[in-house]
C-alpha cells in the first residue's frame, strides 16, 4: 500500500466536507439537479435504476484488509451487504441513499479512500497490472507512477471539466495486463538503448462506442519529464477536443480528425513550453516508492513436496491450482487468484461476509494485501506454496476457489439492464446461462483460456470488444437482442473482436455461444487457444455453424 | 452584480457591451474579442479604459503577446461543463504574462472558484451579492494543492514536510 501522509489525508477529508455540503445544497433546493449532476459524478454517483450508484477508487487495484473490512462494512451498513468489483479495479455499490453518501465518504476517508474522479468529465482513477511487483517479467514496479499521477491528477485546477472522461493505465511488464492500448493513455515501462528506464506514450485507445487501439506518440519519455508531457496531452486535449458531440468527445476522435502526426506535433510543440517548468524529481520518485509497503520474503525452498503429493491426490486442489494460481518471482511462493466467478452470481459480486473473511485469510497467508484484476477477480499476491492448500481449503468455504479464472466461465460483465440505467440489454442473466454450460467442468477445461466479455449497451463497461467472445446487448423495438464480436483482445497483441453477423434474440444467446464452442472444438490443432483459432481461421466457419442452423 | 476581486467583495464599474451596443464615451467597458480584432482602432476612446472579453471557443493566440495594456480580460464562461476557459486562464497567465485583471462571468459555479482562482482568475463576477459572499470561503476550499499553478508556483512534491498545511 500507498501510505497517506498528513498532506494526502487532508485531501480526502477536505473532500468529504466539500461534498457534504454540496450534498446539502441540492437536497435543499440551492443546487439544481443540472448543477449537482457534475459534482457528484466528480465522486463516483451516479443517479441508477433503482438507487444511485457510488462507484469507489480502488487506486492500481491495490487494497489492504483494513480497506476491505471497511468496503464490507459499508456494504453491511449503508448498501445491501454486497459490493460489485468493476473492470476499471473500482468498487460499486447499487443501493446507497443519497442522504448517506457523504458519510460513507467520510468512512472511506478513515481507510484512506475516496470516490475522487471516479466519474465524470476528468482524469479517472489510473489503473495498472496486477501482478505489479510479484511478476518476474517487470522492469519496474508501475504503480509508484500511478500514485504520482493520482496525485497530480486529483482536482488538477485546469483538467477537472474536460470534454469527456479521460482513463489512464500504467504497465511494467513485458506483458500487458493492464490493458493500455485500450486507454485514453496508456504507459509502458520501457528501456531504451543507453539503458534509462522510461515511458513509451501511446494515446487515443478506447473501448466504448468507437472501439480504438491507441498509438504511440513517443516511443521513449524520461521518468522526468513523465507529468509535463502528461500535462501537453491534456492542454492540447483540453482546448481542442470536440465538445459539441459527446459521442465524439474522447481523446481518440481528436487524434483521429487531426492525425496522429499532426496530433503528436502538437503536443510535443505544448511539452517543449512545458518541460522545464515541471520536472518530476527523482527523489519525489523515491519518496513514493518509501510510502509503499513493501513485502517481506522468507528464503524458502522453491517446491513443497507436501504440497505436490496433495496436487498429485485431490483433483479438486490440482484444477484450482492450475487455473487459480500463477508464477510469484520469489521462489516458494505463489500468486493466488479469488474467484468472483461463482456460477449464478452476478460477476464480481462479493458480499460483505465474504469480504470480512477473505480479509482474515489475507492477513494470515499474504501480507495483509490483496489486488483487484481488469477481469472482476482478486489477487492475493504473496502466499506460499506451504499455505497453498490450507487457503485453498479455506476460500472453498467462502465460495471463493471456483477453479475457473482465465476459463470461459470467468466471464467479464457490467450490471446491464439489472441495475444500470444506460444499459439496453440484461448481461448478468446470460453470464449465468453461458455459466450454466460449464456443468462438466471437463467440458470447461478442455476448453482453454477463453476470454467472454458482456456488455448491456454500447457503452461497453463489460470491454465486449476486447473479448475474445464479445457480447453487446442491443435494444430492438423494445426487445433485448445481442450482437456477437469474435477475436477481440487488450492483451500485448491488442485487437477488437469482430462481429459475427446479425444481432441475436436473449433465448438464442446461449445456444450461439455453445455452437462457437462446438465449432472450436471440431477445428481447433492440437493446444490451440480459442483466438489463435479464431486469428488461424476466420469467422466463415463460426458464421456457417451459428447462421446456418438459425 | 457583485464582484469578489483579490479575495474581497467589491465594487463592479465595468459594462459589458453587445455587439451591437454603441460605446459610451466615458467609463469601462469590455467587448468581445471579436469587436476588439475587427474594430480595433475604432474602440479607442481617448484612453477610456477598455477591456476584452474571451468565450471558452476563442483562441487565447488571438490576444497576440502584448495585452499587458489591457486592464481588463474576462472569460465569459457560457457553460461552466466547458473547460477551455481553465486553459485560457493558464495562457494568459503563464504563456502571456498578463498581470492584470482576469475575470471570470456567465456560467460558472461556485464549486468552480478554487480550480479557476488555481489558474490565475483573480476576480468572480456573481449574479447577487450572497452568491459572492459563498464564493469566498471556497477560493481555499482546499488547503493542499499537490500542482504547480498561478498560485503556488511548485508542486507539492517541492516543499512537502517543509510547509505546513494552510
Amino acid at each position: 500500500m500507498y501510505h497517506y501522509d498528513q498532506y494526502d489525508q487532508t485531501v480526502v477529508d477536505e473532500r468529504v466536507a466539500q461534498f457534504r455540503d454540496q450534498t446539502r445544497r441540492f437536497l435543499t433546493g440551492e443546487l439544481s439537479e443540472d448543477q449537482y449532476r457534475p459534482l457528484r459524478l466528480m465522486n463516483g454517483l451516479y443517479i441508477q435504476r433503482h438507487a444511485p450508484m457510488l462507484r469507489v477508487a480502488i487506486p492500481y487495484g491495490l487494497l489492504s484488509t483494513r480497506q476491505l473490512r471497511m468496503l464490507a462494512h459499508i456494504a453491511r451498513r449503508y448498501d445491501k451487504g454486497y459490493g460489485h468489483f468493476t473492470t476499471r479495479q473500482n468498487i460499486q455499490f447499487n443501493w446507497p441513499r443519497l442522504e448517506e453518501v457523504p458519510d460513507i465518504l467520510a468512512d472511506l476517508a478513515t481507510v484512506q479512500m475516496h470516490a475522487i474522479q471516479t466519474s465524470g468529465n476528468c482524469i479517472r482513477n489510473v489503473t495498472s497490472d496486477h501482478l505489479a511487483g510479484v511478476t518476474a517479467d517487470e522492469l519496474e514496479d508501475p504503480r509508484i507512477y500511478c500514485e504520482i499521477i493520482r496525485q497530480w491528477s486529483t482536482f488538477h485546477p485546469e483538467f477537472s471539466f474536460l470534454p469527456r472522461k479521460f482513463k489512464i493505465a500504467v504497465n511494467g511488464a513485458a506483458k500487458d495486463r493492464a490493458a493500455t492500448q485500450v486507454h485514453d493513455i496508456g504507459l509502458q515501462l520501457v528501456k531504451n538503448a543507453s539503458g534509462e528506464t522510461g515511458f513509451e506514450v501511446l494515446v487515443g485507445g478506447g473501448l466504448g462506442r468507437t472501439p480504438v487501439i491507441g498509438v504511440v506518440i513517443r516511443p521513449f519519455l524520461a521518468k522526468s519529464d513523465l507529468l509535463s508531457y502528461l500535462e501537453a496531452i491534456l492542454r492540447v486535449y483540453n482546448r481542442f477536443g470536440r465538445r459539441d458531440n459527446k459521442y465524439k468527445a474522447r481523446i481518440k476522435i481528436l487524434v483521429k480528425e487531426l492525425g496522429t502526426a499532426e496530433f503528436t506535433r502538437l503536443v510535443e510543440a505544448e511539452w517543449a513550453l512545458v518541460r522545464t517548468q515541471l520536472i518530476l524529481d527523482d527523489s519525489e520518485i523515491e519518496r513514493v516508492t518509501r510510502a509503499f509497503t513493501t513485502a517481506t520474503y522468507e528464503s524458502l525452498p522453491a517446491t513443497c513436496s507436501t504440497l505436490d503429493a496433495a496436487l498429485a491426490e485431490q483433483p479438486g486442489l490440482r484444477h484450482w491450482w492450475s487455473h487459480n494460481t500463477a508464477p510469484h518471482k520469489i521462489p516458494g511462493y505463489r500468486v493466488v487468484f479469488v474467484s468472483l466467478k461463482l456460477p449464478g452470481q452476478a460477476p464480481g459480486d462479493m458480499t460483505d461476509s465474504q469480504m470480512d473473511a477473505l480479509a482474515e485469510l489475507t492477513d494470515r497467508y499474504s501480507q495483509g494485501e490483496l489486488r483487484v484484476t481488469h477481469t472482476q477477480n482478486l489477487v492475493l499476491a504473496d502466499v506460499k506454496l506451504t499455505d497453498l492448500q490450507a487457503l485453498w481449503q479455506q476460500l472453498s468455504g467462502l465460495g471463493l476457489a471456483t477453479a475457473n479464472i482465465g476459463t470461459a466461465a470467468d466471464i467479464i460483465c457490467c450490471p446491464g439492464l439489472d441495475f444500470c440505467s444506460l444499459a439496453n440489454a440484461t448481461s448478468i442473466p446470460i453470464a449465468n446461462g453461458i455459466q450454466q454450460l460449464f456443468e462438466d467442468t471437463d467440458y470447461l477445461y478442455d476448453l482453454g483460456d477463453i476470454r467472454i466479455n458482456i456488455s448491456g449497451c454500447m457503452n461497453g463497461c463489460g470491454h465486449h470488444t476486447v473479448g475474445h467472445i464479445g457480447i453487446l446487448g442491443v435494444d430492438k423495438k423494445g426487445e433485448e437482442w445481442y450482437q456477437i464480436t469474435l477475436g477481440g483482445s487488450s492483451a500485448t497483441e491488442a485487437a477488437l473482436g469482430e462481429r459475427l453477423g446479425p444481432a441475436v434474440s436473449r433465448d438464442q444467446v446461449v445456444s450461439v455461444i455453445d455452437s462457437i464452442f462446438t465449432v472450436y472444438r471440431n477445428i481447433r490443432t492440437d493446444e490451440e487457444p480459442f483466438l489463435a483459432t479464431v486469428q488461424r481461421v476466420g469467422l466463415t466457419p463460426f458464421q456457417e455453424r451459428v447462421y446456418g442452423t438459425h | 452584480m457583485a464582484l469578489i476581486k483579490d479575495g474581497q467583495p467589491g465594487p463592479n464599474d465595468w459594462q459589458h457591451l453587445d455587439d451591437s451596443e454603441t460605446l459610451p464615451a466615458l467609463g469601462p467597458v469590455t467587448v468581445s474579442l471579436k469587436r476588439w480584432q475587427s474594430q480595433r482602432d475604432g474602440l479607442n476612446r481617448d484612453g477610456q479604459p477598455l477591456g476584452i472579453r474571451l468565450e471558452a471557443s476563442d483562441s487565447p493566440e488571438a490576444l497576440g503577446d502584448m495585452p499587458q495594456e489591457i486592464p481588463l480580460i474576462v472569460l465569459d464562461m457560457q457553460a461552466f461543463t466547458d473547460g477551455r476557459s481553465f486553459s485560457q486562464a493558464q495562457w494568459i497567465r503563464e504563456r502571456l504574462g498578463y498581470a492584470g485583471e482576469l475575470r471570470v462571468r456567465g456560467d460558472f459555479l461556485l464549486d468552480q472558484v478554487f480550480y479557476l482562482a488555481r489558474v490565475g482568475v483573480n476576480a468572480f463576477e456573481f449574479s447577487d451579492a450572497s452568491q459572492a459572499q459563498q464564493a469566498l470561503p471556497r477560493l481555499h476550499e482546499f488547503s493542499v494543492r499537490y500542482q504547480a499553478a498561478n498560485d503556488v508556483k511548485q508542486p507539492l512534491y517541492r516543499y512537502r514536510n517543509t510547509a505546513p498545511i494552510a
